[in-house]
């Protein structure tokens, strides 16, 4: 078999990502990628991202044998990636380092982000404070009353955030906000994207600087069970954490990959937001990809619990990888993530994402129908301190 | 000849520079759009930009964004956009119809659906923000057979190399967007865009129009000095969103009035 080497030079996944963007977006995206090819194969660049990601964020992440959880199911053995260990709690600060390491070399001295739950604002101020560059994120103004306490962590970090109050107020209208910011400061602004959503480069780029995740899985799973495992599954909101864990395994044939989107209140409800299991092919923030849009290519309202999943479209590489077969996808609502969140707390004295929990879910529905010589990795791409309020707020008690 | 060189033709001719204003289709309510359209032709507008409203216009500023969200509020989709058209061809043979949107609801239509029945309803010209040359290639496949002209964006940091593509691909007039940033923003540097359309030129041989900053006579009237067309967007816009409903085509006539004389005393 021909080994994957997407995207195309042009950004394209099949027929999916590519440069979606006004005339005035091209020539700061073209610089863009002219810096990411070069640093890419770059030593020196991989070098430095190197000693930061061991020697600031806390690489490389343990797998851990989640063996009373995996027990209590009866079936396939469920081993989790800490990326919930990582310095700022989440896999996200893989992808900041890389781009702010990037901005600072592009000689760029403020650095802009969108964010849903905070997270990727959190970890954006948390790179931009590291390397002393100013940092605006935007965020809908919905998410910034839901998520005070990430909004005074940005702000403790040196951040300014800017409520967006258009559209829906939400994620994607934090991202159309952050754009509009970049084509007008181009001149010294670096946009982070948060996923590997956006115009060519960035899903590439921010599958790249999350790919560690799955690189360091490659070695660790024989290191500790003598093979690889058989199912590698992980949430897909943008689908960042998952193209980090998924994109060293595409290569390997039997490793099955599972994308596990936010059903939120049931997919029958339309209050979820599983564009890859529920939405068609469509355009929006630069790229084309799987969407939640009305008949009029509309985008509508998502719902999850967990804000981080919250987001209408996905990386255009999910979708590919959806059409192409490579890799399945399922979705898991608001009650199951939510029972799998208490469940490993209890059992085995994690706390996760309810993001993660997500993909946690899925893995303990699927175990007990396996035997007990299956492996199921689990990304657990963050943990759930950020998620205390809302997951209170649902058992009934208020903090 | 499309209606669209018949009008550059015509205007060469006088001396005269296109004045093409734009506003969004639906809003604030489709009952508006037509009276506001006949009263454009009526002051003076050479050629009329109609935006499709969507969900996330993001190379748009505050002004237009908003009078997407208000159009969507009254459930306006592109098949009405279209309708409009239709009905404005029942009485205006002459004027130049441009529908300028996003990407996705044109998609979701369908590139062939939506151009089959621009070309039954009367549409000139088809402007896709969000489709560079290098993504519009099924598009200007699909217009090709039709004399529906695609429009393209040139902006400040467009590459010669770039516009040189763009310069094959264009048809009607390009739009030259004379600022950094997104619609609705400030500040025009007068002597900056006449030497960036000077550039443009040696490779672009349609009509070069200028928008993106354009909010009064005056400027319209140094604009329009060296340009084939202005473009009047949010200006337009914010009139509409500050007039009572019945005012807006008077409001809008006035408006246009004034940007036609400034450009009309230029010469
Ligand atoms: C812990 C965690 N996991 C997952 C996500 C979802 O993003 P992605 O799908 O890009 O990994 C987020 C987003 O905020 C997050 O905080």
């Amino acid at each position: 078999m021909k080994p994957y080497d997407m995207p195309s030079n042009d950004g394209h996944f099949g027929p999916y990502g590519g440069t979606f963007v006004s005339e005035t977006l091209i020539a700061a995206i073209e610089s863009l990628k002219k810096e990411y090819l070069f640093v890419r194969d770059d030593p020196a660049f991989q070098q430095e991202l190197a000693y930061e990601l061991k020697h600031y964020v806390g690489r490389p992440s343990p797998i851990y044998h989640a063996k009373r959880l995996s027990e209590s199911l009866g079936g396939a053995q469920i081993y989790l990636k800490r990326e919930d260990l990582n310095h700022t709690g989440a896999h996200k600060i893989n992808n900041t380092v890389g781009q702010a390491m990037l901005a600072k070399r592009m000689g760029k001295p403020r650095v802009i982000a969108e964010t849903g739950a905070g997270q990727h604002g959190v970890a954006t101020a948390t790179v931009a404070a590291r390397y002393g560059m100013e940092c605006v994120v935007y965020m809908g103004a919905e998410d910034v009353k839901r998520q005070a306490q990430n909004v005074y962590r940005m702000k403790l970090l040196g951040a300014e955030v800017v409520p967006v109050t258009s559209g829906s107020r939400t994620l994607k209208d934090a991202l159309n906000e952050a754009m509009r910011d970049w084509v007008t400061n181009v001149h010294n602004t670096f946009y982070i994207i948060g996923t590997v959503a956006g115009p060519h480069p960035y899903p590439m780029m921010a599958r790249d600087f999350n790919s560690v995740v799955g690189r360091e899985c490659l070695t660790q799973m024989p290191d500790m069970i003598g093979r690889q495992p058989d199912a590698v599954l992980a949430c897909v909101g943008g689908g960042s954490n998952a193209m980090g864990i998924f994109y060293p395994y595409i290569n390997e044939a039997n490793v099955q990959l599972i994308g596990v989107e936010a059903g939120g209140e049931g997919i029958h409800s339309g209050r979820h937001s599983a564009s890859l299991s529920a939405g068609t092919p469509g355009v929006l923030h630069g790229n084309r990809t799987y969407l939640l849009q009305d008949d009029n290519g509309q985008i509508i309202e998502t719902h999850s619990i967990s804000a981080g999943l919250d987001y209408p479209g996905v990386g255009p590489e999910h979708a590919w990888l959806k059409d192409s077969g490579r890799a399945q996808y399922v979705a898991i609502n608001d009650d199951e993530a939510l029972q799998a969140f208490h469940d490993l707390c209890r059992m085995e004295g994690i706390i996760p994402a309810l993001e993660s929990s997500h993909a946690l879910a899925y893995a303990m529905k699927i175990a007990p129908t396996m035997s007990s010589d299956k492996v199921l990795l689990v990304n657990l791409s963050g943990r759930g301190d950020k998620d205390m309020a809302t997951v209170a707020e649902r058992s009934g008690i208020t903090l | 000849m499309s209606r669209i060189d018949q009008v550059f033709t015509a205007l060469k001719a006088q001396q005269r520079c296109a004045l093409i204003p734009f506003f969004t289709v639906g809003d604030p309510d489709l009952s508006c759009c037509l009276p506001t359209m006949h009263a454009m032709v009526e002051s003076g507008a050479d050629i009329i930009e109609l935006g499709i409203p969507f969900s996330d216009p993001m190379a748009d500023g505050p002004v237009i964004q908003r009078a997407s969200e208000r159009a969507l509020k009254n459930n306006v989709r592109l098949l009405d956009v279209l309708n409009v058209v239709k009905t404005f061809r029942q009485t205006n043979t002459t004027t130049p119809i441009v529908l300028m949107g996003y990407a996705n609801p044109i998609e979701r239509m369908g590139v062939d659906a939506f151009v089959k029945t621009c070309h039954e309803v009367g549409v000139d010209g088809v402007l896709v923000v969000d489709y560079p040359p290098s993504e519009a290639r099924a598009l200007s496949q699909a217009l090709a057979p039709f004399a529906i002209d695609p429009i393209f964006l040139i902006a400040p940091t467009t590459t010669d190399e770039r516009v040189e593509e763009i310069a094959g691909l264009a048809r009607g007039y390009v739009y030259y967007v004379s600022l950094r940033g997104v619609t609705g923003a400030s500040h025009i540097d007068v002597a900056d865009v006449q030497a960036q359309l000077n550039r443009i030129r040696q490779h672009v041989t349609i009509p070069v129009g200028v928008g993106f900053g354009i909010r009064d006579g005056e400027t319209a009237k140094s604009i329009g000095r060296f340009a084939d067309a202005v473009v009047v967007g949010s200006r337009i816009v914010e009139t509409i969103e500050k007039a009572e409903k019945e005012k807006i085509p008077h409001e809008v006539g006035q408006l246009i009035h004034e940007l036609r004389q400034a450009l009309d005393n230029a010469l």
